[in-house]
């Protein structure tokens, strides 16, 4: 439940900060979510890691469907990422790992 | 709290940050980059976007209402100028922002400042060329002028209010994938723009070139290689138009013929690529008499690096005393090339020569006295700082005589100078001018008088504008403000130790060629020599000949005239220059010994209607040989020749051999036998097998796959380009389309009761390579079709062509 919480909590946040703050803003709120709501490390690692995975997975497959992918195809080649999906995934695992170190090290602050 | 973990996962964690922020470990910060809600992803415009918007804006006076049509053109209705260009900086920034900067910063030699170090040369060059003190000087002289300035001044004030819109997240592509941020707009960006089209129109010599070929050559042989005026020449103004004894008696200099004209010694001696610039453009109207709806008809297509984003924009504007439309620059207020209710205009290239090169003799390496009349200058100084983007700045100091900037000197020879001596440039552009008014005016103009006081304020780069109106008129004036020059001046570099070989007076305004309502009832030009040889004035050499011989014989030909034939003509791939060679190549061509694909090629090249149709074989087969052909004649003569020469023109070569069987440079000098015509052409044609077989092999023996037409991104990254299209056309077709050089904007304005236009534009309205609208005209660009040219009324702004609108209020 936890679990399913900070996931939906940070993911949340983060499309908020978004809107305003730099993208960066995303370490931010995974650290803080996590260091709010107790996990062990690893559950709190794949909380952010998972939030920002669906987040930034999620926003770039609807920007890039809805554009017919005109953008991504060209940019992807230009970043050597060769098509929209790996361009997708990356952007995803980028977030994911982003707030997933920044939530493991969130989990620490109360921990004992 | 567990000290030691949580410091190891935050730094982690920091390191992540900064690594995905910057360019420090990672060639892109690929968290900024790919952040759904701040990067590129931004940039991935909804293929259901809607561009309707209610915009505040306290610098407005009015209300402004823009409608975007279907093509996403914008209609503007203002009710002020002052609005009216507000809003077309707002709509250019909006859409062209990027490529307004880019082309700006590399006009003023500021591209290593994006681009780093690579760029280094191109911006020396820009400096010492005067690029920003042309743009100063030129933007005095539109700041003078009211209706200039209030133009500039709010269109400014129109990209600067867009600009400080602009958030991390909405800022172009471009930006995102280099990394930097726009600064803000300026009038003398404006004047920077318009100085940046002068030196792509009238920044190009061959002074250093023929200086050498002059050394190089014995004065027969010079005379040979590079005639001033050819033999089949048909020239914008026709042959046999009488001309008025000149106003201005020029004094040649005393010594000419013995230093100038004669041989000096060698003035460079490095070797490095001149850019090939073959800008070319065609215009041509019809007066009713020719035509079916019994009104004129206009058409233009200015040739020019094929680039996204386009060159050109185009846009309807509109308040209670103006209307008109066209294709406008982004970077600049009004509409360039166009039409309004009354008339229409188009231009093509002057290509006279307005660049000169003065030898200064300095009195020390200090730079700060030269010798000129008599006695030692003091030498102005320009201190260029260049900055470079991860690199530290460089500092280059040009020197300004009375002539110009200092170009060429031992730091700097641009790949065509001696490093060891001082050339001054003397260039038109450098003069004060408001070139702006010209537009300002045409888009206002309503009748033959109009257009002529509009187009003398046009200076430099000196245009041929044609001119159409509702009242039946046709006009054609090779418009600019022309140095008038003696015999042979500034071909060669010219000694700059005293006065005696200046420019000494601009032709007057009323002995520019010209043509009003002519008995043929069209007029028409295509960067041919704009007079015959009875033009009182010199006009120097090396105008393209063949694309206007081939305009004038069908427009001679043509009657009943429609918009849909002017399509075709525009369109026309014929071949003129190989409808005149092929015949003597083949009739010399020994095809004794020939083995089976090569008398197949051969085939190719008889059955062929000189047509360079995007699927002709024969187009191919004739261009490797004309190559191949051209090689074989000239390479001996230029075997122990400097590196920086001029080669003969293409008219030249022809004119040769249609003139005389045994034309000189046909025996190949290397050799003791005289070579003929047949051996020529019979190696060249063999010479030009490997290349033939390797295209067949390859499949892109056909025209449009060989010529291999693209339309690069700015940057030339070629995700962000459209390449192999399949287009036809050729240097010397109509439809002159090369391989990044083409017809960048195609009209045809038929001058009825109520005006029907056409046009093209190989691109799209909005810059953003992530929008629909980034290059949807291309195939239909290169498809020869056009789209119909909507000048919306006033009470149409419920038609179902209006698809957004936006709504400006101060």
């Amino acid at each position: 439940m936890k679990f399913i919480v900070s996931v939906l909590v940070i993911a949340l946040l983060s499309l908020a900060a978004g809107l305003f703050l730099p993208w960066w803003t995303i370490a931010v709120v995974a650290f803080v979510v996590t260091s709010l709501i107790p996990q062990n490390p690893l559950r709190s690692f794949l909380s952010g890691f998972t939030a920002l995975f669906l987040l930034w997975g999620a926003l770039s497959w609807f920007i890039s469907s809805n554009n017919e992918h005109l953008m991504a195809s060209k940019v992807a080649l230009i970043l050597k990422m060769g098509n929209p999906i790996i361009m997708i995934v990356a952007t995803a695992l980028i977030g994911a790992l982003v707030a997933g170190f920044a939530a493991l090290a969130g989990s620490f602050v109360r921990r004992k | 709290m567990r000290i030691l973990p949580l410091i190891i996962s935050s730094i982690v964690t920091t390191g992540l940050v900064i690594a995905l922020n910057t360019t420090l470990l990672l060639p892109a910060p690929l968290g900024k980059l790919l952040s759904p809600q701040h990067g590129v992803w931004q940039n991935a415009e909804s293929s259901q976007a809607s561009f309707s918007e209610e915009l505040k804006l306290p610098q407005l006076t009015g209300k402004v209402q823009v409608y975007l049509d279907e093509r996403l053109v914008p209609h503007v209705f203002a009710e002020t100028d002052k609005d009216l260009y507000f809003v077309q900086g707002f709509l250019h920034a909006k859409f062209r922002l990027w490529q307004m900067e880019l082309q700006t910063h590399a006009a003023a030699g500021r591209a290593s400042e994006i681009v780093g170090k690579i760029a280094l040369k191109h911006d020396r060059e820009f400096r010492r060329l005067g690029m920003v003190y042309a743009a100063e000087s030129s933007l005095k002289e539109m700041e003078k002028d009211p209706q200039t300035k209030l133009a500039c001044d709010a269109y400014t004030e129109g990209v600067n209010a867009y600009i400080a819109s602009l958030t991390e997240s909405s800022l172009p592509l471009e930006y995102k994938l280099i990394g930097y941020k726009p600064e803000k707009w300026s009038n003398l960006k404006s004047a920077l723009f318009l100085k940046n089209m002068s030196e792509n129109l009238a920044g190009h010599d061959n002074d250093f070139e023929m200086t050498n070929a002059k050394n190089y050559f014995s004065q027969e042989d010079f005379s040979k290689l590079y005639p001033s005026y050819q033999d089949s020449l048909d020239p914008i103004i026709p042959k046999g138009t009488i001309y008025e004894k000149p106003s201005i008696e020029l004094k040649v200099p005393a010594d000419a013929d013995s230093i100038y004209l004669n041989k000096s010694d060698l003035v460079v001696t490095t070797q490095e690529e001149k850019p090939d610039r073959n800008n070319g453009s065609n215009n041509w109207a019809v007066s009713g008499a020719k035509t079916k709806s019994g009104s004129p008809i206009l058409c233009n297509d200015p040739h020019l690096g094929l680039n996204l984003p386009s060159l050109w924009y185009e846009m309807q504007l509109h308040t209670p005393q103006l209307n008109v439309y066209g294709a406008t620059f982004p970077g600049a207020p009004s509409v360039i090339i166009g039409f309004n209710d009354s008339c229409a205009w188009g231009v093509t290239n002057g290509g006279r020569d307005v660049r000169d090169y003065y030898e200064i003799k300095f009195k020390d390496k200090s730079k700060k006295e030269y010798w000129y009349d008599s006695a030692w200058e003091k030498t102005e100084f320009r201190y260029e700082a260049i900055l470079i983007k991860d690199s530290a700045t460089y500092m280059d100091t040009v020197a300004y005589t009375v002539f110009g900037p200092v170009m060429y000197d031992p730091s700097f020879s641009g790949g065509r100078a001696s490093n060891s001596r001082y050339f001054s440039v003397r260039w038109k552009a450098h003069d004060k001018s408001n070139e702006l008014k010209t537009f300002m005016q045409l888009n206002r103009a309503h009748n033959y008088a109009d257009y002529l006081s509009a187009i003398s304020n046009m200076k430099t780069p000196g245009q041929n504008f044609v001119f159409a109106n509702k009242a039946g008129d046709i006009a054609l004036r090779t418009q600019g403000e022309w140095p008038a020059k003696w015999k042979g001046q500034g071909d060669f570099i010219m000694p700059g130790t005293d006065n005696t070989y200046e420019w000494q007076a601009m032709i007057p305004f009323e002995e520019t060629p010209f043509q009003y309502n002519p008995t043929r009832n069209f007029v028409s030009s295509a960067n041919q020599d704009p007079a015959d040889s009875s033009y009182p004035y010199y006009l120097g050499r090396g105008y393209p000949l063949y694309r206007g011989i081939i305009i004038n014989r069908r427009l001679q030909n043509m009657n009943d005239i429609t918009p849909k034939d002017m399509m075709a003509l525009q369109t026309n791939n014929y071949n003129v220059l190989a409808e005149m060679a092929t015949p003597l190549l083949l009739n010399n061509i020994n095809e004794k010994g020939l083995a089976v694909n090569e008398k197949n090629l051969l085939r190719l090249l008889k059955a062929w209607d000189y047509n360079n149709a995007p699927n002709s074989r024969g187009a191919t087969v004739f261009d490797v040989l004309w190559k191949n052909f051209s090689k074989l004649v000239y390479d001996d003569e230029f075997k122990n020749a400097p590196a920086v020469i001029l080669r003969p023109y293409e008219s030249t070569l022809l004119q040769g051999i249609l003139s005389d069987s045994a034309y000189k440079f046909l025996d190949n000098i290397s050799t003791p036998e005289i070579e003929t015509m047949t051996d020529i052409a019979t190696v060249a044609f063999k010479n030009s097998i490997q290349e033939l077989e390797k295209a067949q092999m390859e499949g892109s023996i056909e025209w449009s796959k060989f010529k291999d037409t693209r339309v690069n991104h700015l940057t030339k990254l070629e995700p962000l380009s459209r390449l192999h299209l399949p287009i036809g056309g050729g240097t010397h077709s109509i439809n002159a389309t090369k391989s990044n050089n083409g017809p960048s904007w195609r009209m045809i304005v038929s001058l009825t009761s109520k005006t029907e236009a056409y046009g093209v534009y190989p691109g799209g309205q909005n810059g953003n390579p992530g929008s629909r609208f980034y290059n949807n005209f291309i195939d239909h660009w290169a498809a020869g079709n056009y789209y119909p040219l909507w000048m919306m009324a006033a009470g149409e702004e419920s038609s179902n062509k209006v698809q957004w609108k936006m709504s400006f209020t101060n």
